[in-house]
């Protein structure tokens, strides 16, 4: 362990970045631990390294690619004195100060970090259906990644799973390749923006299951199809695919967390007064406190809300324990 | 880039694959792939560290569809290891580079 940081940053998406560009400018030399390389959205760069085409990142007038936009983030962090590490948070200990982080599946013995504030941006993770089918289909024709993916269902039948923005684009991107596609929704209208909504009405490559949950995945070796449930009349169903993209929501990455901070009953971060949590020096920002907006923007704003509420927050404590000390 | 990371094709890899003593691992990447592009210095350092026992195969597979095709890769990253010619072990998705070494372990 190399000394006690001021400042250690957990997750590396748009929030995590940002509170890295703003402590770095404000001299602190962050220590941003930036995740593991994986297939889904809990990665460094976070769930932008799975999508395209991002056409709402305000700056960018002919839109910019997810991984590439995710790449400036870091180059700039970097370039104000973030300390970046490629590893994976095992275990943290709020209970006392300095704040002691643990990495790489270690979680006893002498801490691997230890700082005196912590900003956490764990972002949120993408939702599987639940089925026991699941993790051996899982890239062999069943997939959370269409941008990933989608090359390989030329000419095929796709099914997705989901009726919000994330569903739809996914839908709308895999028109490219496939030869129909086909979006299966527990409720009869959509959750996506009224935008997304017009462009999927309008392409001629997507229809529409209203009301339909997946029972079962069918394949042997590959994805063939799925069991459907009509969930208002009870009726069952057998739809034939030649793949499946699964977009029903998220869930916060906040495993780490639990038991020491507090969260809503979907384990979303509570903050207050900003991005404060209920552990005094702890901060939160991003997707692991917002279900509501989870935009790219809104978590980039909170990154650098959390940055500054760190910096005021190491400052009056110093100040405070510098008065004690003239007291004394 | 070391000498051990060979850029493999449709042409060319049966020929690559069947004449190498070390064992091949191939990674099917393909430029618009996020997580491939997290992988790709993992592999890097993966073959500096094995040189002499382990080569690094890049198929685009863009460029080669035709074996992304045959060992019916659907999903990218995925990386597959041969030894003599024979596919023995299939990773699919991005991992850490811990996660990589552990399950290359049991076949190396």
């Amino acid at each position: 362990m190399s000394g006690i940081r001021d400042v250690i940053i957990v997750g590396s998406g748009p929030a995590g970045l940002t509170a890295a560009i703003y402590t770095g400018r404000a001299n602190m030399v962050p220590l941003v631990i930036e995740g593991e390389p994986s297939s889904t959205g809990d990665q460094p760069g976070g769930q932008l390294m799975l999508t395209s085409d991002v056409e709402n990142y305000p700056g960018f007038v002919d839109g910019i690619m997810g991984p590439d936009l995710m790449g400036t983030f870091r180059a700039q962090a970097a370039r104000f004195g973030a300390e970046i590490v490629t590893a994976k948070v095992s275990r943290v200990d709020l209970t006392s100060r300095p704040f002691s982080v643990w990495t790489n599946g270690d979680s006893t013995g002498e801490p691997t970090f230890q700082g005196r504030s912590l900003i956490i941006a764990t972002g949120a993770r993408a939702l599987m259906l639940g089925l026991p089918a699941e993790q051996q289909l899982l890239g062999r024709g069943l997939s959370t990644c269409a941008t990933c993916d989608g090359f390989f269902f030329r000419e095929r039948a796709i099914g997705v799973v989901g009726g919000g923005d994330s569903a739809i684009e996914e839908a709308l991107f895999l028109t490219k390749f496939a030869k129909s596609v086909t979006v299966i929704h527990r409720r009869k209208e959509l959750r996506a923006s009224k935008i997304m909504q017009d462009r999927a009405f309008r392409n001629p490559k997507i229809e529409f299951r209203w009301d339909s949950m997946v029972t079962e995945i069918l394949g042997n070796g590959s994805v063939s199809g799925v069991r459907l449930r009509d969930v208002t009349s009870g009726e069952e169903s057998t739809l034939d695919l030649g793949g499946l993209f699964v977009a029903i929501g998220h869930a916060p990455n906040t495993d780490l967390f639990r038991g020491q901070l507090d969260m809503d009953p979907n384990g979303y971060i509570t903050t207050h007064d900003g991005t404060r949590t209920s552990v005094e020096g702890v901060f939160a920002s991003g997707d692991v406190q917002d279900s509501v907006y989870r935009q790219a923007v809104t978590a980039a704003g909170s990154g650098c809300m959390a940055a500054i509420d760190a910096e005021r927050w190491l400052e009056a404590t110093a100040h405070a324990a510098e008065q004690a000390q003239s007291q004394s | 880039m070391p000498p051990n990371i060979v850029t493999l094709s449709d042409s060319n890899f049966d020929e690559e694959i069947k004449s190498s003593e070390e064992a091949v691992l191939v990674d099917f990447w393909a430029e618009w792939c996020g997580p491939c592009k997290m992988v790709a210095p993992i592999l890097q350092e993966i073959a500096t560290e094995q040189e002499g026992q382990l080569r690094i195969g890049k198929l685009n597979i863009d460029e080669n569809l035709e074996t992304a095709r045959r060992f019916e890769v659907m999903s990218i990253p995925t990386l597959i290891l041969f030894r003599d010619g024979e596919p023995q072990l299939r990773i699919i998705g991005a991992k850490g580079k811990g996660q990589l070494l552990q399950e290359l372990q049991s076949v190396l």
